[in-house]
This record gives structure tokens, C-alpha cells and sequence, in this order.
């Protein structure tokens, strides 16, 4: 079983983000920087199958610039086999542009299964995983909640709006995965002086044309203060008043 | 002429989805802005087409119905097959989705097949010249990005609930159309779509939602939080991560930032925190009250209103007045 996942380098989101002076990115200054969270999970997915079987390979790809080896090398450290660097001055938020690079390199690559987060945590699109089977004309399951293969085949479970649905696809695919799949685990001290030895490869990415460009970014307005109006069962009465004559809600 | 607009109505069940009108609410303001017309299309099981020319009431001047028993589950590769090819065969200058949990999988699969970025999870799209503009919060909504897409046609998903569907009734033309290929034939099969309680809101749809957190002490104080909201009689009932993954609630009730973001006209949070993953899931909703022990608690200084106390107390007690005020 050979399994590519490919994975985005995001800050950490438990930060009061700033406006970089270009006032199209946020400041960097101070960020932290990990595998996007559902990433993780992909990674985690595909570390568990491969064990499962006994047998196979798990490839980590990534688009970015030299700071995303980084995040290849923690998932090398997590147990993955090698690393893909494709890289780029930066990430850009086309996510077609994205997936043709990561198509370009997974082509005839003879993965069984390619997979990824749902979505990154920094721009929340979950396109490019959807795009990259399109490109490379494979089934795809987006969002997949449970996933399961074998025999060539997977099945996987996909949450809706106060429903969920099963799904059946032949392999080779590509996979989006959701969180309840796998919890990441950490990597341990020796995974990470195994992953120093790891083979990780770097190749320019082919993003040709950028169409989808961020053209500002800001903060949403802040939320006006909220109101403290008393303690315990005494203040219900001034808490329902409000809901019908200020906020209108009752 | 390339200033018309399709709109993509999603249909579940053999039904018209909610957000099938958002799409071509969607769709109409754009079309306006062009001076171009409204396209929807609908595929469904047989019989779908008697719910299509609903669309017209909001504003689709031509609705293309595709009947095909393969249509009765979701089906995604004959949907984006079907969608793509009539945006190929229309010139259209925009292809409305809603970034429902259907649509965020439909969406790239058409944009991929017409081989342009998709600009995903919009709360606003607009026409500026031979662009479009749209803002898509990233960073878990604590930066908003206004994001330029230059293709065409520009695929685009709204975010549920951004667009409010509004009657703009026309008196649609509505065609039946063959799919495109085999719908039978996918690769990627669902083979059960399992039915929630439909008697319950779902979180995207409820104008109020309840939430609990782990506050509640136990699965089973959650009784407080449904009958609360039960007394609203609008209202769904929410989670915090900490709940879902301790099992007192499904997984699908979780609101943050790996689970569903919402923003209802109200949200009251009983016995939450608010970490910053559950705050990601619900600080744009419009009023928000805070119920909780710890006066120090963060969920304070996002909500409008709050009140400091044990929430086995405090709750029953609301509960009770919004019953007397709804003249229950």
C-alpha cells in the first residue's frame, strides 16, 4: 500500500493576529508554525493503515517555502517514510494553482491513495484536495468522518446537515479527512532522530498562473463589550428583559 | 453572451434543500449587476421536477431539471460532470454553489473540471469589472480576507446563511435535461445516507441555538440545555469539542473550529468556557449570552450578556422565564 498525504504548514491559530504592512497577509512576527489540524489526521490516517497491513509506504508532500520542511520533518518524526518539498516563495491561496503542482508530482506516482486534511486551518477552502483527483482523474471522498480499505476497495462515512452518508470507491482515490478519523499522534524521541535520517526531495513547484489572489486581509470588528448583568437566579429577569426589548430576540 | 449566472440547486431526498434558494438568490444579484439571466439546475430522483419551479420564486429565469433514479442519493461525479458541462455549454460568467456540506464537495470537483480555482466559503461575492470580489473569513474567523477571483467562469461557494434567500419571482422557464454520461456508472458510490432526526433544526438553519459545555457536569444535566431550548421552540441544540469527544453528545453537534461554525441571532452558551476553538465556531452569531461559574471565564468578553452562576440553577430558572414571556 502506497499512501501519499499532503500537508500545508499554517501558524497557530491561539494568537490576537495583526495585519502585515502590505495589508494582504497577517504579520508573522511571533507566529508559531505546525501541520495544519486536519492534516495531522490524514497523516495519522495513513500511518495506521500501513501499519495495519504490515507493509507499504507513507510519501508527505508539501507546497511551500524552505520553512515547510519543517512540517514534512514532523510528520517524517510521526512515522511517515519520506518527504516531497515542492517548493515556492510562498504558499498561494489558489487552490487550483496548489493542486496542479501536487498533481504534476503525484502522477504516475502509483500511490493507492492520496490523502488530506479536509481543509487547511489558515484559508479553510477544502478545495484542493477535490481538485487534485479531478486533475488526476481519480475518485474522490471529501470530508470522510471514518475511512476504511481493502481488497481495492474503500468505504467511508461523510457527516451532513443532521444526517451523514456512506460511500463506496474503487482505488486508487483521493481522500479528504475529517477529524474523527485518527487523533495524530505525537511524535516520540526517537521518531524524531529517525526523521533527520529520512529522505526528503526537493523540487520547484509548478503552479503556473495565479488567478485566485487575497487582495486585503482585516480584522472583523470587534464585538462590543459584553455585559456581566448579575449572579445566579436573580439576574434571569434583566437577562430576558434585554432579549426582548434591546437585542430582540424573544 | 457571457453575463448570465447558474445557479446550482441542491436537493436531498428528492426535496429542494433550504440552500437551493440562497444559490440563486445568489445568483440573481449577480445577474442583475450584468443584465444577464439566472440559470438553475436541479437533478433529483424522478418527481423532482415538480418542486423545480419553485426556483423561479426567487429569481431563476430558467430552470434545467435532470430526473435520473442514480440522482436519489448524492451523486457526486455525475453532479459535477452535469454541472460543468452545462457551465461549458452555457458561457456563463458565474457558477453559484452554497458551501453546504454537499456543496463544499461539489464545488471544487466542477471548478477542477473547468479548470479554475474555486473561491469557497464566501459571506459576500460581487462583479467588479472583469473580476470577482468576495470575503472569506480565514484563521478561524479572526481575519477576514477579501479575495480577487480572475477566471471565467468564476465557480464561487457561499457560505450557508451569508445570502438570505429573497423572493424575486419570475416566471421560470424550466426544461428537462439528459444527464451528462451515465449516472449509474460513478465510481464513487453513496451507498446509504443515513436520516438524522429531521424532526430536529439543524444548527445552519436555527435561529437560536443552545449550547453546553462541559459546565453541565454531566450527559445527563443536557436535559436542561434541550428543554431551554425547547422553551425558545426555534432553537437547536449545540455542543463544545469537550462534550462531543466525551460522548454526551453526538459528534455532528459539535460548534468550533474543527466542528460547525454558526452564527444564529442568538446563541446562549451554558457552561462554556470558551476556548478558543469553540469561540471560532460561534463569535459571529449576533446576540450571545453566556451562562457560566467562572466570572474570569473568556466566553464573557465575547458575549453581549452574561450571567455568573451554577448553571443547574440558572438555567431551569431561564428556561422558565422565556416559557412565561412566550406565554407558554
Amino acid at each position: 500500500m502506497k499512501i501519499a498525504v499532503c500537508i500545508k504548514r499554517v501558524p497557530e491559530m491561539d494568537v490576537r493576529f495583526k495585519i502585515a504592512p502590505n495589508g494582504t497577509s497577517v504579520d508573522e512576527t511571533g507566529l508559531k508554525w505546525d501541520m495544519s489540524d486536519f492534516d495531522g489526521y490524514a497523516v495519522e490516517a495513513a500511518l495506521q493503515m500501513t501499519e495495519k497491513l504490515g507493509s507499504g509506504e507513507v510519501v508527505v508532500v508539501t507546497v511551500g517555502p524552505d520553512a515547510a520542511q519543517e512540517t514534512l520533518r514532523k510528520a517524517l518524526s510521526m512515522g511517515a517514510t519520506r518527504a516531497v518539498h515542492l517548493k515556492a516563495n510562498a504558499i498561494p491561496f489558489d487552490n487550483f494553482a496548489i493542486a496542479r503542482a501536487l498533481a504534476a508530482e503525484l502522477q504516475g506516482g502509483g500511490y493507492d491513495l492520496i490523502l488530506f486534511g479536509k481543509m487547511s486551518i489558515d484559508s479553510s477552502n477544502g478545495a484542493v484536495g477535490p481538485i487534485t483527483a479531478e486533475l488526476l482523474n481519480l475518485p474522490c471522498v471529501s470530508a470522510a468522518s471514518k475511512l476504511e480499505v481493502a481488497n481495492g476497495k474503500g468505504t467511508a462515512r461523510r457527516e451532513l446537515e443532521g444526517a451523514a452518508e456512506l460511500l463506496e470507491f474503487p482505488l486508487p482515490a483521493v481522500v479528504s479527512i475529517d477529524e474523527g478519523v485518527a487523533r495524530p499522534r505525537y511524535p516520540s524521541l526517537k521518531g524524531i532522530m529517525a526523521a533527520k535520517k529520512k529522505p526528503l526531495e526537493v523540487k520547484p513547484a509548478q503552479l503556473g498562473d495565479v488567478r485566485l489572489t487575497v487582495s486585503t486581509m482585516a480584522l472583523p470588528p470587534e464585538r462590543p463589550p459584553g455585559r456581566i448583568l448579575g449572579e445566579g437566579v436573580a439576574a434571569v429577569p434583566e437577562l430576558v428583559r434585554l432579549l426582548q426589548t434591546e437585542a430582540k430576540v424573544l | 453572451m457571457a453575463n448570465n449566472v447558474l445557479a446550482f440547486a441542491e436537493s436531498r431526498g428528492g426535496d429542494l434543500r433550504k440552500v437551493a434558494y440562497e444559490a440563486v438568490t445568489a445568483a440573481r444579484a449577480l445577474a442583475d449587476a450584468t443584465g444577464g439571466e439566472v440559470h438553475a439546475v436541479v437533478a433529483g430522483p424522478p418527481g423532482i421536477a415538480a418542486k423545480a419551479g419553485a426556483l423561479g420564486t426567487y429569481g431563476a429565469d430558467v430552470v434545467t431539471v435532470v430526473e435520473h433514479a442514480a440522482f436519489a442519493d448524492y451523486n457526486p461525479e455525475a453532479l459535477a460532470a452535469l454541472v460543468a458541462e452545462r457551465a461549458k455549454g452555457g458561457g456563463y460568467r458565474v457558477v453559484t454553489l452554497i458551501a453546504s456540506a454537499q456543496g463544499k464537495d461539489l464545488a471544487p470537483r466542477v471548478a477542477g473540471k473547468l479548470g479554475v480555482p474555486l473561491a469557497s466559503d464566501l459571506t459576500m461575492v460581487r462583479l467588479d469589472g472583469d473580476k470577482l470580489v468576495g470575503t472569506h473569513p480565514v484563521n478561524t474567523g479572526k481575519v477576514i480576507a477579501t479575495v480577487t477571483l480572475a477566471a471565467n467562469p468564476a465557480v464561487v461557494s457561499l457560505r450557508p446563511g451569508a445570502v438570505t434567500a429573497a423572493e424575486k419571482p419570475r416566471s421560470a422557464r424550466v426544461d428537462s435535461a439528459a444527464p451528462s454520461g451515465d449516472p449509474a456508472a460513478s465510481r464513487v458510490k453513496v451507498t446509504q445516507t443515513i436520516a438524522g432526526n429531521t424532526a430536529k433544526l439543524d444548527l445552519g438553519d436555527a435561529p437560536v441555538i443552545v449550547s453546553g459545555g462541559r459546565g453541565l457536569k454531566a450527559a445527563e444535566n443536557f436535559k436542561l440545555v434541550e428543554d431551554l431550548a425547547a422553551a425558545f421552540g426555534n432553537a437547536a441544540v449545540g455542543a463544545t469539542r469537550a462534550v462531543t469527544d466525551d460522548g454526551w453528545r453526538p459528534h455532528s453537534d459539535q460548534i468550533g473550529q474543527t466542528g460547525r461554525q454558526v452564527s444564529p441571532n442568538l446563541y446562549v452558551a451554558v457552561g462554556i468556557s470558551g476556548a478558543i476553538q469553540h469561540l471560532a465556531g460561534m463569535r459571529t452569531s449576533k446576540t450571545i449570552v453566556a451562562i457560566n461559574k467562572d466570572p474570569e471565564a473568556p466566553i464573557f468578553k465575547v458575549a453581549d450578556y452574561g450571567i455568573v452562576g451554577d448553571v443547574l440553577e440558572v438555567v431551569p430558572a431561564l428556561t422558565a422565564a422565556v416559557k412565561a414571556a412566550k406565554g407558554q
